[in-house]
């Protein structure tokens, strides 16, 4: 199940085969958001939600850099995260839907995801838990000596958290090899990121001396070309580096966001830079794969996840007379 | 096992450097860190000589409390085993986030897929005019976690075998040191480890039962030896561990001594006093004839000498309210 994407660091350039899986992994996750939207408003997916819809090419991009043994550390906006990890989209699907049969037997929900087995070491309630762990991560690998890279993901509006200053500043400090990628999707919540912040998000890091890129967050190629780059200069022992990928959220914030705060044509002008309509665009003109090759993937993910809701519904819900009985 | 001096015994803060020693020698996992822990040995001078015995493994942080705890986490759940020290246990607020909601969580939420082995150091307690802010002891705010272990020993025998104990331990714990203990000399620990979440008899009587822990069990020590020559015969419990809460041997004691008075260096409402307190009164009110607590007024913590003096528990206090409560109050009076 788990399409796990083959790294072709440090160079970027991949085949029409490895091409094509990045569009299948950035629809594959399109249609996971949609699909727990749906069971969301079913009934069958609780608490709340924060949805990666529109910012698949920063995740996917990112993640396709990365090497067996390199670590991941996610938002709560983290579905996208794990499936561009390789995180089984069936079991993160459970997960949502409080199963035991979930990725971590219903215990997590949508926020807390950890799948050791992808290397995902978690995904964070909270605002920029993933900075923090990430280095903490990334220190780890470092006195092991192994030569991997721990990644963490986070938002525009963590830039103001303590975690982002703290953890830049050990990071660089102790020369650690992480990559801090910042998913500017414009909007802390629901204000924007400008009205809140002083300065250019990218100027901190710059200020403590550490590798920073800025790259279109909707073009999976540019992202990983960028990404590809980061996660050479923190792997060399050079110390962390940050990619800023500029973004844009179809959604709301969470399930609860109405979205009256954005800008008149601002969400019809980034939809026509949707990731998917670029990547579409890109695999028809670089690697001449036709419309109807894409147009089946869609077909065969909407599929996949139809049957992966249809078992995830017929899956157990956890026992509460054995949860918790062992936990020391 | 600790180096004992030539009197047999070892100061405090030597015993828990000797056991961060002792199981970096063990386990070349185990990672040291803090600020001023590494060139300069501490501010508590509790750490010298390591980072000249371990090099790269013990590390100076910057003043960073939460990146440091996030820091432990992240490296705990990716093949360590991280000790960090918060200088002042006042300065753990700063880290909570990482503690509570990423290393406390670790092991539960992620269905059991991975352990958290993390310990975080940290010199609580008042004595030392430190004011409001240097001088606090956190430990409800701790204890309310389920995931986060609480230790808080009395002696530097036991401060050495129970942080053997945190640093081996699976998942993190919170290991509390009281700075008025730090000079203290105590006989070496007869053991590697202690296992957490064991309370400890540390003096047997049959008229009332004293409980507390860290510097609150000397405390009730000294109160017994004094009680004794009144003739009160104490028994005082020494908890070691606040998560897991051993109340077996608190209820054991309460059942052979009807009383029972917890002694608490805090606020008394939102105590880990009333709280245990509660829990004996739920299962053991048919044992009790009497019980109470002793711990602080409902303000922070004063500076001046006279005021916290006055404002945290001792011996005389302890004297004085088991007497009175056990009927010795003229006695107490005329000097008798």
């Amino acid at each position: 199940m788990a399409e796990k994407t083959q790294a072709t660091a440090p160079g970027a350039e991949i085949d029409a085969v490895e091409a094509r899986d990045l569009y299948r992994r950035m629809r594959l996750i399109r249609t996971f958001e949609d699909t727990v939207q749906q069971q969301f408003q079913k009934g069958n997916v609780h608490g709340t939600t924060h949805l990666y819809s529109g910012q698949e090419a920063s995740g996917v991009g990112v993640c396709s850099m990365l090497r067996e043994g390199d670590k991941v550390a996610g938002t709560y906006r983290g579905h996208g995260h794990s499936i561009a990890l390789g995180v089984d989209p069936q079991k993160l699907m459970d997960e949502m839907l409080g199963r035991v049969t979930g990725a971590c037997g219903g215990r997590a929900g949508s926020m807390n995801v950890v799948d050791v087995a992808s290397g995902l070491i978690g995904c964070f309630g909270i605002v920029g838990g993933s900075i923090g762990a990430a280095t903490g991560a990334a220190l780890a690998e470092k006195l092991r000596g192994t030569g991997n890279v721990a990644v963490a993901f986070f938002g525009d509006g963590t830039s103001n958290q303590a975690y982002f200053h703290e953890s830049l500043n050990w990071a660089q400090v102790e020369k650690l090899p992480v990559v801090f990628v910042c998913e500017n999707n414009l909007y802390m919540e629901f204000t924007p990121i400008e009205d809140v912040t002083a300065g250019a998000i990218g100027s901190r890091p710059q200020a403590m001396g550490i590798d920073y890129r800025q790259v279109d967050g909707n073009d999976v190629f540019a992202v990983r070309e960028a990404a590809g780059e980061a996660i050479e200069h923190a792997r060399s022992g050079a110390g962390p580096a940050f990619l800023e990928t500029m973004t844009y959220r179809f959604v709301g914030h969470s399930r609860s966001d109405p979205g009256k705060y954005r800008k008149p044509g601002e969400m019809d002008e980034w939809k026509k830079r949707d990731p998917l309509i670029l990547g579409r665009r890109a695999l028809e003109e670089r690697y001449g794969i036709e419309a109807e090759r894409l147009d089946e993937i869609d077909a065969e993910v909407a599929k996949q996840l139809e049957e992966i809701v249809e078992r995830g519904l017929a899956a157990p819900f956890p026992d509460p007379g054995s949860d918790g009985k062992e936990f020391k | 096992m600790a180096q004992a001096n030539d009197q047999g015994t070892i100061e405090y803060r030597v015993a828990v450097r000797e056991a961060i020693g002792d199981e970096m020698e063990r386990d070349p996992s185990v990672v040291f860190f803090g600020e001023d822990v590494a060139i300069a040995g501490g501010v508590f001078a509790v750490t010298p000589g390591l980072h000249e015995r371990f090099g790269e493994r013990v590390i100076d942080t910057p003043i960073s409390e939460l990146a440091m705890s996030a820091g432990a986490f992240g490296a705990a759940v990716n093949g360590l085993r991280p000790i960090f020290e918060i200088m002042f246990a006042d300065f753990l607020l700063l880290s909570m986030d990482s503690l509570v909601n990423q290393a406390a969580k670790y092991w539960y939420v992620s269905n059991e897929q991975g352990s958290c082995p993390l310990v975080v150091r940290s010199a609580m307690g008042a004595g030392g005019n430190f004011g409001a802010m240097h001088s606090q002891s956190p430990v409800p705010w701790l204890q309310g976690v389920p995931g986060l272990k609480v230790v808080a020993p009395a002696t530097a025998g036991d401060a050495y075998a129970l942080l053997r104990a945190a640093i081996r331990d699976d998942n993190p714990v919170a290991f509390l040191e009281h700075k008025r203990l730090y000079s203290v000399k105590d006989p070496v620990s007869p053991v590697d480890t202690l296992p957490l979440g064991e309370a400890a008899v540390v003096r047997e009587g049959t008229d009332v039962t004293l409980v507390s822990i860290s510097k609150g069990v000397r405390d009730c020590l000294r109160a017994a030896d004094e009680l004794a020559e009144k003739g009160v015969s104490a028994e005082v419990v020494d908890l070691r561990s606040l998560r897991p809460l051993d109340t077996e041997t608190v209820l054991r004691s309460v059942a052979k001594t009807n009383r029972v008075v917890m002694v608490e260096e805090g606020p008394l409402i939102g105590g880990w006093a009333a709280n245990l307190l509660g829990i004996v009164a739920a299962e053991g009110l048919h044992d009790l004839d009497d019980a109470w607590l002793i711990a602080c007024p409902e303000t922070p913590i004063p500076y001046s000498p006279t005021l916290e003096d006055a404002f945290l528990p001792n011996e005389g206090r302890i004297v004085g309210e088991v007497s009175s409560r056990l009927g010795l109050a003229a006695e107490i009076a005329t000097g008798a």
